[in-house]
This record gives structure tokens, C-alpha cells and sequence, in this order.
């Protein structure tokens, strides 16, 4: 079976790409854990789409139970950048219709990092930068 | 129009028995925003009394923190809240970076032990809450992921919520940078510090929390 989850090494980092459709199917608890392990491996990981509000909350709740449990690791750093929403009703109603039929809001991406590997993501709301520890 | 007379004198009646429950009024957002100044200042106003310490060093607020019955009384109404203010939450906490403030390594990896707690209890506590005010520093980026976090799960909570930009007294405060970042939700620009502006944050306040009693 070909492996969707694609790898790829920038400056001694892995940085993992995971497509929506590879958590499409998971429950929040196996999207956590799916997330989390790539996270720990010290990876930078960009995912397809957003989370839902709550398991972008279990997420912080969970990595911070893992600080001084889990060696070396001090958090997470996390970042959605979402398309420009500067719609009228009318078109957030389409777009609010269209991104729940397609099950997730896949026009955004989320990055997530251990707060070892990323030292802090810079966001406006039509840019990102990652700046990395040394 | 004799029965409307009636319903309504008798829905007059009920409502001096009806027992009118506290808002639960919580107080979230970053470290160092100024959610203890703003808790304090309501709690001094109003009680006499402060809710908790404040410091320039973040994560001093490391336990939720309550206070119940606080009476507000704003232009001849009064609301009766129960006040909880929270531990600023954040994705990562680093003990390196409390040494900075002069604390002592063995200080600051246990004020890193009870901050990490703090933020589990903050998350844990969104639930219970009837309205949030999240309070945020105007002079910091807005677009940070915690404040979208925050206020992205208590719409989905349907937990009403009021923004604050505080720290309106310093120059480099950007009031409509945060209006702009959360044009859905009502943005009050005050200075804890300083009591400015607390006028309409009092006046949002119980705009809000009358829908939810």
C-alpha cells in the first residue's frame, strides 16, 4: 500500500505533510494519538485542514501533561492559517455549507511542531513563519 | 386583553420568587494579559477585596481561582456574579525561561510543574462556564493560536464571550488590531492597571450575561 504520509528533511529537521483524508476516518482520540506521535518524534508536522475547537484543546491539554514526563519536551507550538474570511453573510453561509460537506475546512492548514524543534511561529492572518531553534 | 393584563401581573409575581441564579463569569486568555489585574479591580470595586497576586513574572495565576457573590453594580441594576479567573493558557512552557525573572532554578521548574497543571485545569474548567471574558494584552500580536483557541471553543460550547483588549495605557496598545482579528465578538478596550474605560466593559458585561440567566 503506498504510504500518503510524505517525509521530507530541511535543515536536519523532518518536516511530515498528512492529508486530510488520513485522519478523515479517525475519532478524536486516534487523531490525537495519530498527531502526537509524529509531534514526539520531534517532527514539524503540517496537516491538511483544521482540527475541530475541542481537540485543538485536548491537544494542548495533553501535551502539557506531558511536560517534564516526556524528555526534553516543553510543549507544543501550533498554527492555523485559514483562506481570507472576509466574506458577506450570504457567502460564509455557502462556505459554512460547503466546508461541512466535504467533512473539515481543507482550504486551512495546521502546523504543529514540539516547542524544542520550532522556536516560535510568527502569524498575521495571511502569512506564517516558522522560525526554528538554532 | 384582560388575560395579557393578567399573565403578566402574575409573571411579575413569580419573577420576585424566582430565584436568579449567579453567572458563572470566567476570565481567560495568555499568560500576562491581565486577567488577575482585571478580576482584582472588579473584586476591590465591588467586595473590598482582591482575588489574587499579580506579577510581572508570567504564570503567576497558577490555580483557578474563585470568588463567590460578587454583587456588580452598574447605572441602578445589580447582577450577582461568581468570579473565576483562571491560569493562562498556553501550547508550551519552558522553566528556562522564568530564570530570566530572577527566579531560581529549582523555583522556576516548580512554578513549570504547577503552570503545566494550571492550564489543564483552565481547559477543564470551559465547560462550566455562562460567559467568558477573554482578556488579551493590546500591545501582543492577536492572532496568536491560544486566543483563536479559546474563543473557538467556547462558540462551539455556545459560551458567550466578550473580548477585552487590555493595558489601553501604553503606547504601544493596538485597540483596533484586535477588533479586526475578532470581528464577530465585542472588543472593549480598557487598562485594568489605571480602572480605564470600565464603564463599558460593565455595560458589555451585562448586556451579555442577562441573555444567559
Amino acid at each position: 500500500m503506498k504510504k500518503k504520509v510524505r517525509n521530507k528533511k530541511i535543515g536536519g529537521f523532518s518536516i511530515q505533510f498528512l492529508p486530510y483524508s488520513e485522519i478523515k476516518s479517525l475519532d478524536s482520540d486516534e487523531r490525537l494519538k495519530k498527531i502526537l506521535g509524529i509531534v514526539l518524534g520531534s517532527n514539524i508536522l503540517i496537516l491538511q485542514g483544521k482540527l475541530k475547537a475541542e481537540e485543538e484543546s485536548r491537544l494542548i491539554g495533553d501535551t502539557m501533561a506531558m511536560i517534564g514526563h516526556v524528555k526534553n519536551f516543553k510543549g507544543i507550538e501550533l498554527a492555523v492559517i485559514s483562506p481570507d474570511l472576509e466574506l458577506n453573510v450570504f457567502e460564509r453561509a455557502k462556505y459554512k455549507i460547503a466546508t461541512t460537506l466535504s467533512g473539515g475546512d481543507l482550504s486551512a492548514v495546521t502546523i504543529i511542531g514540539p516547542a524544542s524543534v520550532v522556536k516560535e511561529i510568527k502569524r498575521d492572518p495571511k502569512k506564517i513563519e516558522l522560525l526554528l531553534n538554532k | 386583553m384582560e388575560g395579557k393584563g393578567m399573565k403578566s401581573f402574575f409573571r411579575k409575581v413569580l419573577g420576585i420568587f424566582k430565584n436568579k441564579k449567579d453567572v458563572k463569569l470566567g476570565f481567560y486568555g495568555p499568560p500576562n494579559a491581565g486577567k488577575t489585574s482585571l478580576a482584582n479591580r472588579i473584586c476591590k470595586d465591588f467586595t473590598g477585596e482582591e482575588m489574587g497576586s499579580v506579577s510581572k513574572v508570567p504564570h503567576e495565576t497558577r490555580h483557578v481561582q474563585f470568588k463567590e457573590k460578587v454583587e456588580i453594580k452598574y447605572k441602578g441594576k445589580s447582577m450577582t456574579f461568581k468570579m473565576v479567573d483562571t491560569p493562562g493558557i498556553t501550547t508550551r512552557i519552558d522553566y528556562e525561561e522564568f530564570l530570566k525573572y530572577k527566579v531560581g532554578k529549582k523555583e522556576a521548574k516548580s512554578r513549570a510543574k504547577e503552570a503545566t497543571q494550571g492550564i489543564i485545569e483552565s481547559i477543564k474548567w470551559l465547560d462550566d462556564m455562562d460567559v467568558v471574558v477573554v482578556v488579551l494584552d493590546s500591545t501582543e500580536n492577536p492572532y496568536n493560536q491560544v486566543n483563536i483557541t479559546i474563543v473557538g471553543n467556547l462558540v462551539a460550547r455556545k459560551i458567550p464571550v466578550l473580548i477585552v483588549a487590555n493595558k489601553s495605557d501604553l503606547a504601544k496598545a493596538n485597540i483596533k488590531k484586535i477588533e479586526e482579528a475578532f470581528p464577530d465578538y465585542p472588543v472593549v478596550g480598557i487598562s485594568a492597571k489605571y480602572g480605564k474605560n470600565l464603564d463599558e466593559f460593565y455595560e458589555e458585561v451585562f448586556r451579555i450575561s442577562k441573555k444567559v440567566r
